[in-house]
């Protein structure tokens, strides 16, 4: 008998370490929550792991899911064993070669990490309406509902697909299941390769295309024939089930564990059951035991297969007793009869009832995006079960107060587990709290006998985002599968949190809080918040606190207290003897950190021996009441929308939110961000009037638009608080009395330092300071809140003055983009912010899935923002893929408008008069002062229309608007614009239509955590380019410039912000296609992104980035379109690279290699200069 | 002619020996130098902290920003093993000892005992002849005493002396306060040679941006002047060897160099600048310069100029400065 190791892996990492093992080729393109499968598989392959047959599978990252599913088609024609990972839209544009694949009976496994589709919403999380979208396609559909059958109906569903010939699609749920760390037994390769049979492997083989043995398939049918042909398929899907059935017989005689197609849990005579496939059965089972335990008879039924369903096997495995079922679906398909599984479960019954009298039978969703399904909803089902007429389509788990679907829970009901042990962890993304969680749990799963369970929970923003770390560990597996409702156990490893979330609710009574706190005791006992300290002695929790930063900082760790917080874990918890956890944790230390170097194990190993003097255990007698209130969410200045509902998802209660107060349509109110006072910078800039020279760079820069610059009369600052600064405006264009005031938004700053750097005035009596300067945030808060407030009182800028082609002028315009969660320092923002600037006003804006619709349109809050006449961006994300075309239509939607406008206008001549209709028609736009003009004539325009009774006015006040230029933008990211979308791109550039392209260029793909695009560089490593990108990268903007008609520019704001800003200009001023290509530093190229800028200028000095404006109008007047705004090298290439990780790790890791790719890379750059040097020098004459 | 000459108990066919610097990065380099002549080559430094920089800085931007956002819990593939610092410097000087048949002296670069001693032991097991320690350490804590600057360059031999058999030079500042007696104390601790003296690189203001910026100046013959009078006074004095470093770029440097007393002649700024083939062109000049002037062998020259040796022992003294002084005058 084989071996197994138990290991403490999340639902990805088994899925993937089966299908590695069992395929030849994986063809895969990133998307969340699927992405670690083909970063496994890559990693793995990059290692050189082998499958069973004994060779290293190729794994290859495509452009596209259909480009993936495109290219696992063609792999099977030609006889490899083929795989993909994927979720979500992924799987969407996967279908029509799902259709193929399985209309041509070819073996593979598709395995997906089920995920919400984009309706209302994006969402990444969990439930099955992608899965069931293609459940029409002829793939075999296989469930699991916890990482073991994670791995082990990968293998199940491989062996069965060989066999059926029926594609399978082995899904799981999104996050709970792909993310979730457990501990399992690993199949050994011994029990894989009992399992796959090499004759259906050779048969595979044998049915490919081949030059020897040559056929055709994929052809085209006729009327006569095609429906014949559709039926020859039926009776592998008739065996399919029976075939499955044997794959889980055969997987129990190897391995012990018993798989049915439907497996019914619970009482035998129960009298109640559901029907649920999934995640959720897990937490239906612990509950069922729970109930049966407690007098009840209730039960359910897992499926397994869903399709092809078999009825048989259905009716088969319900108990006889049964008198009324929920089945349960975790999908929505509005305007059904039912969702998918109840309706199959409703014909199934109804086709082969094996009951006298057939049971009640009820629908009802749950758990859509993630959403919790605790023991209290699996018990509020069977409730509801017990009612003589119960909710059919109900709901569970949300406040349905419009169509009243939703059950009623107790929220007070929790199943206690015996023995079980329950942590929270409270943390900061950047204190590596939730990977020293993830090593505790390996620590407590692989070194003892006890089962571990690991979920983490993190915020959307990418800055100062928090994480919450849910661990379990007990003497039984454990099925859990929610968040943990009543802990033994809460950590706080960042004091400031204590505000944010109310974190001891759930905390059991004489259970452990431990704090982590900048203060000593007596500071901490002051600081801390009335309802903390109260909950302590209520609780009477043993409180235990550590100043995790000072032994960081005396430890050579910066700001991550991981190591240290882990240690503490340890000392008090008693989950492992003291002194063997802290051998276990320099065990793990060694393993994780060895591979980087000595040093940096030797830092950790002090960081642990330091922790445990220092940490104190508080006597809760000695604690005194105090009055630190929490402070309020949000101003009670805010709108009400903001205070009554956003501010709950603020909060963390955004599961409290009913349907009532939700949109309908996925509208929501811009602006918001501003009342998000998140308070995340340690430190923030400070200005200092007597250095600054007014140039304007340090608001260009600032990722976060934190930094405002206004000119303004100086009357009005009699009433300015008494630390408001300002200085004299310099400059001639600015009347006698104006003042000039830089004001900072601390609450709002993430302290990135990137205004400091770019600031070019120094402080002549000490160098070292200049015209802003980063100080500690907390104590000048109070002050500059009020500074703040104050500074938006005073009027903005007229746009109408403002000289728009400086940088100086062009930071007096107001961002409308303002607050994002981007990470601090972000390299896209400030683009994306200055057209809020120059264009917000008149923009609407189609953004790609990716980093900027994440920080633009992730609730709570948005960035964008609107002026003072309520004008603003108008923003809105269809899909990943599909960002040209769908800014493309919103352009011909403007145009349409404003030509009907227009001829509406003519029309109505008589009626508003001529002079009016003259001027707005012939109205010069090309301008602000043009803009403002036109919008008071069009002002003048509807108020006479007001007075006009006729439908034609009343269709014109509708669409009057349009007659003021409106800009499109469209804005992604690399991801989208040189892979996914470059298609629709290519397209609307070709076009000819007045839309502006921002390429928001990382050079990777930086949302889904750094995969390789075209765009990255060669010699740069990225996922999926372990070993560095091996061929060059695509040149986009010479793609663009090949039409002739395109506005071309590349720009890099850090390296130059004026050419930045006249790009940015004369692309909108354009009327035709135009594309900017933004250089975009990012946290994915792994460098200090408080020095970012130094990147830029080197990338540029390198004549890699090389900086230019293509305007066609040139070329029309017989000039050289191509003019170029940066010079030939100055560093080498690799001076530039080398200061980058990216590039670098390389060196470390395999550095002959990595020369020989960096000699490349030169050549590829030389070679593109020379080129580009050469055109523009071309005489167009 | 007898070129010859004896370093640290290595017997080297010349006394031109290029100092640790970028020409000895590559094997092909190195071979260059071999055949224009050099007796030897001291390898560049292996710099202590850039190890250290290196791996944490790794470490960092590796796992900054990871674990925070539910996308992108990490940004770069899992990588295999990373190599920092001395495996690759370990490889390079294992290559050199394949590739040429003149000596090979590793070079450590850094303050700190514990790392040094580990690297060391590791340039010993790559086959290098000799090691030279580089203490480079600008002692910016005024309240630091001299006396504990004095104790970090002998705490730093005494180890490494214990631990290791291939000789073992030390490259000096000049800045003691009683050199000679730092020179006796480290010769007392087990130095086999002195390499005089480390040139500090001496940063420069850039006006236009006001900042601080570092800047490599090659020496030039004028800076010789240094290490010769230390040489000359310390020649006779010690036991170890004596190695004269910085602004060595003639045949008549070299000359002087031995003639004060030095056992080897330490190029760099001049290969640099003219390229290896100097070193061919120098010892021409060299052995032209003998046999024009009789002298048979090195050994015949080296410290014949010495303090001990010369007529007038106080021209290496004060009574030198005010010398100096009043010529200078003279000349206004």
């Amino acid at each position: 008998m084989a071996t197994r190791k138990k290991v403490t892996i999340d639902g990805n990492e088994a899925a993937a370490y089966v299908a590695h093992q069992v395929n030849e080729v994986m063809t895969i393109y990133p998307i969340t929550p699927s992405s670690p499968m083909g970063e496994f598989s890559d990693a793995w392959s990059a290692v050189g792991k082998k499958n069973i047959w004994g060779t290293i599978p190729i794994v290859y990252e495509m452009q596209s899911e259909g480009g993936a599913a495109g290219a696992v088609h063609g792999a099977l024609q030609a006889g490899s064993l083929t795989t993909t990972f994927t979720a979500s839209q992924g799987l969407l544009l996967m279908i029509p070669n799902m259709y193929k694949i399985a209309g041509e009976l070819t073996p593979t496994v598709f395995h997906v990490t089920a995920r919400s589709l984009a309706a209302q919403a994006l969402s990444i999380f969990g439930d099955h309406s992608d899965v069931m979208a293609t459940r029409q396609t002829g793939f075999a559909m296989l469930c699991s509902n916890s990482v073991q059958e994670v791995m082990d109906f990968a293998l199940i569903s491989q062996r069965a697909t060989l066999e059926s010939r029926i594609p399978f699609l082995h899904f799981f749920d999104g996050f709970r299941t792909s993310h979730e760390v457990v501990k399992i037994e690993q199949l050994a390769v011994e029990d894989l390769r009992a399992m796959i049979d090499d004759t259906y492997v050779k048969e595979h083989r044998k049915r490919a295309m081949s030059p020897d043995n040559p056929f055709i398939r994929g052809t085209a049918q006729n009327p006569d024939v095609y429906f014949q042909g559709r039926e020859t398929v039926n009776k592998f899907y008739t065996d399919c089930p029976g075939i499955a059935q044997s794959a889980m017989d055969k997987f129990f005689e190897i391995t012990g564990r018993r798989y049915n197609l439907f497996d019914y849990y619970g009482a035998k005579d129960a009298d109640r059951i559901i029907v649920i496939m999934g995640s959720g059965a897990e937490t239906a089972e612990e509950t069922i035991d729970y109930l049966n335990k407690n007098g009840e008879k209730v039960g359910m039924i897992k499926v397994r297969l869903f399709r092809p369903f078999s009825v048989s096997h259905f009716v088969n495995a319900i108990p006889k007793s049964v008198k009324s079922m929920a089945v349960l679906d975790r999908t929505k398909e509005p305007g059904s009869i039912g969702e998918p599984l109840y309706q199959d479960i409703i014909t199934s019954l109804s086709e082969e009832c094996p009951f006298d009298k057939m049971p009640k039978v009820i629908g009802g969703r749950y758990g859509l995006s993630s959403k919790e399904f605790t023991p209290a909803m699996v018990k509020a089902i069977y409730d509801e079960l017990k009612k003589d007429k119960p909710k059919n389509h109900f709901t569970i788990g949300i406040n349905d107060d419009v169509t009243n679907t939703s059950l009623d829970y107790d929220k007070n009901f929790t199943v206690d587990i015996e023995g079980m042990f329950c942590g929270l962890f409270y943390g900061l993304g950047a204190d590596g709290t939730v990977g020293a969680n993830k090593n505790s749990i390996k620590i407590i799963g692989e070194e003892t006998d006890n089962y571990a369970q690991g979920y983490f929970v993190y915020d959307s923003k990418k800055s100062g985002s928090t994480t919450v770390s849910h661990l379990r560990f007990g003497k039984s597996p454990i099925k859990s599968t929610y968040l943990i409702q009543k802990s033994d156990f809460v950590a706080c490893h960042q004091f400031n949190l204590l505000e944010k979330f109310d974190m001891l609710k759930n905390v059991k009574n004489n259970g452990v809080f431990l704090l982590n706190t900048p203060y000593n005791q007596e500071e901490t006992l002051k600081n801390l918040p009335e309802r903390v300290i109260k909950q302590i002695k209520e609780k009477n929790l043993n409180f235990y606190i550590i100043d995790g930063y000072a032994v960081a900082k005396n430890t050579g760790m910066g700001s991550r207290v991981n190591t240290i917080m882990q240690t503490c874990f340890f000392a008090i918890s008693g989950v492992l003897p003291k002194d063997e956890a802290i051998t276990k944790i320099k065990e793990s230390i060694k393993k994780t950190y060895g591979m980087k170097g000595d040093e940096i194990v030797k830092k950790n190993y002090d960081a642990v021996d330091k922790t445990l003097e220092n940490l104190h255990k508080i006597d809760i007698k000695t604690i005194n009441d105090n009055n630190v209130e929490v402070p309020p969410i949000v101003s009670d200045k805010a709108p009400e929308y903001v205070k009554n509902t956003l501010a709950k998802i603020m909060e963390g209660l955004g599961d409290d939110v009913s349907v009532s107060e939700m949109p309908v349509d996925g509208t929501f109110p811009s602006a918001t961000a501003q009342w998000e006072k998140r308070n995340i910078a340690l430190e923030v800039p400070e200005w200092d009037p007597e250095v600054c020279i007014q140039c304007g760079k340090c608001a260009i820069i600032c990722p976060h638009a934190t930094i405002r610059i206004k000119a303004y009369g100086d009357k009005i600052l009699g009433n300015a608080p008494k630390t408001f600064k300002h200085m004299k405006a310099k400059g001639k264009e600015f009347e006698e009395g104006t003042a000039y005031s830089i004001q900072v938004a601390v609450e709002d700053c993430t302290g990135c330092g990137l205004c400091v750097e770019i600031c070019p005035a120094k402080n002549k009596k000490e160098v070292k300071r200049k015209a802003l300067n980063m100080i500690p945030q907390i104590p000048v808060r109070e002050q500059e809140r009020e500074n703040w407030n104050y500074f938006l009182e005073i009027p903005e800028f007229d746009r109408t003055k403002a000289n728009v082609t400086t940088v100086k002028g062009s930071q007096f315009l107001q961002p409308l983009f303002e607050f994002s969660g981007a990470c601090s320092g972000c390299g896209e923002t400030p683009y994306v912010k200055l057209v809020s600037q120059l264009f917000g006003d008149r923009s609407i804006i189609a953004n790609a899935t990716g980093c900027s619709s994440i920080y633009g349109g992730n609730l709570p809050t948005t960035p964008w923002a609107k002026n003072n006449e309520g004008r603003g961006p108008a923003w809105s994300n269809s899909l990943f893929e599909d960002n040209a075309e769908f800014g493309l239509g919103m352009r011909l939607s403007i145009d349409k408008h404003n030509q009907y406008a227009k001829e509406l206008l003519a029309r109505l001549a008589p009626q508003v008069g001529e002079q009016i209709v003259n001027d707005i028609l012939n109205a010069d736009q090309t301008t602000e002062t043009g803009i403002y003009e036109q919008r008071e004539r069009v002002g003048i325009l509807k108020d006479k229309l007001k007075k006009v009774d006729s439908p034609e006015a009343e269709d014109l006040m509708s669409i009057a608007d349009y007659l003021v230029k409106k800009s499109v933008w469209i804005m992604g990211g690399d991801g989208w614009a040189y892979d996914i979308g470059y298609g629709g791109l290519d397209h609307v550039l070709a076009s000819g239509k007045n839309v502006n392209i921002l390429v928001l260029d990382t050079e990777v793909y930086s949302n889904t955590g750094g995969q390789m695009s075209k765009s990255t560089m060669l010699g740069a490593v990225a996922k999926f380019a372990a070993s560095g990108k091996p061929v060059g990268k695509k040149d986009l903007g010479m793609m663009a410039m090949n039409y002739g008609h395109v506005y071309v520019a590349k720009v890099a704001m850090g390296a130059n912000d004026t050419q930045t800003l006249r790009a940015f200009l004369e692309a909108e001023s354009y009327d035709g296609p135009s594309i900017i290509i933004a250089y975009s530093h990012c946290i994915a190229h792994g460098i200090n992104m408080s020095k970012a800028l130094e990147n830029q200028k080197a990338a540029v000095d390198s004549a890699h980035w090389v900086l230019f404006r293509y305007d066609p109008r040139n070329a029309a007047q017989g000039k050289n379109p191509l003019k170029l705004d940066s010079g030939a090298a100055r560093i080498k290439f690799q001076d530039y690279a080398y200061m980058e990780t990216r590039y670098k790790m390389l060196t470390k890791s395999d550095p002959k290699h990595a020369a020989d790719l960096m000699k490349l890379a030169q050549e590829a750059v030389d070679e593109k200069w020379n080129l580009y040097d050469r055109l523009s020098k071309e005489d167009k004459n | 002619m007898d070129l010859s000459t004896k370093y640290m108990g290595l017997k080297l066919k010349n006394p031109i020996v290029p100092s640790a610097s970028p020409l000895s990065k590559t094997v092909d380099m190195v071979k260059r130098v071999e055949d224009a002549g050099a007796s030897a080559i001291v390898v560049y430094s292996l710099f202590e902290e850039q190890i250290t920089h290196e791996a944490g800085e790794l470490d960092h931007y590796m796992s900054y920003g990871t674990e925070s956002f539910a996308e992108a819990l990490s940004y770069f593939p899992n990588a295999s093993e990373f190599n920092f610092g001395p495996e690759e410097y370990i490889r390079h000087i294992n290559n050199l000892k394949a590739a040429v048949d003149i000596p090979v002296i590793g070079s450590l670069n850094g303050v700190s005992a514990g790392g040094w001693l580990k690297y060391a032991k590791q340039i010993e097991e790559a086959g290098a002849d000799a090691l030279e320690l580089n203490v480079y350490y600008i002692p910016t804590n005024i309240e630091k005493d001299g006396a504990v600057i004095e104790e970090i360059y002998l705490r730093d031999l005494n180890k490494i002396k214990k631990n290791l058999k291939i000789p073992v030079a030390m490259k000096l500042s000049p800045y003691f306060s009683s050199m000679s007696n730092m020179a006796k104390k480290l010769d007392d601790a087990g130095a086999d040679g002195l390499v005089l003296f480390n040139r500090f690189y001496q940063p420069d203001l850039d006006l236009v941006d006001l900042e601080v910026v570092p800047n490599l100046e090659l020496s030039s013959s004028f800076e010789m002047r240094l290490p010769l009078r230390w040489i000359a006074i310390l020649h006779g004095r010690i036991k170890a060897s004596l190695a004269a470093t910085t602004g060595i770029h003639t045949h008549e440097d070299v000359i002087k160099m031995l003639m004060a007393g030095a056992d080897i002649t330490c190029l760099c700024s001049e290969i640099l600048a003219n390229g290896v083939g100097r070193i061919t062109e120098i010892l021409k000049d060299l052995e032209k310069w003998m046999e024009e002037r009789e002298y048979v062998s090195v050994e015949q020259m080296k410290g014949s100029m010495s303090q001990k040796s010369v007529a007038d022992p106080a021209a290496f003294e004060r009574a030198n400065y005010m010398k100096a002084l009043n010529n200078y005058k003279l000349l206004i």
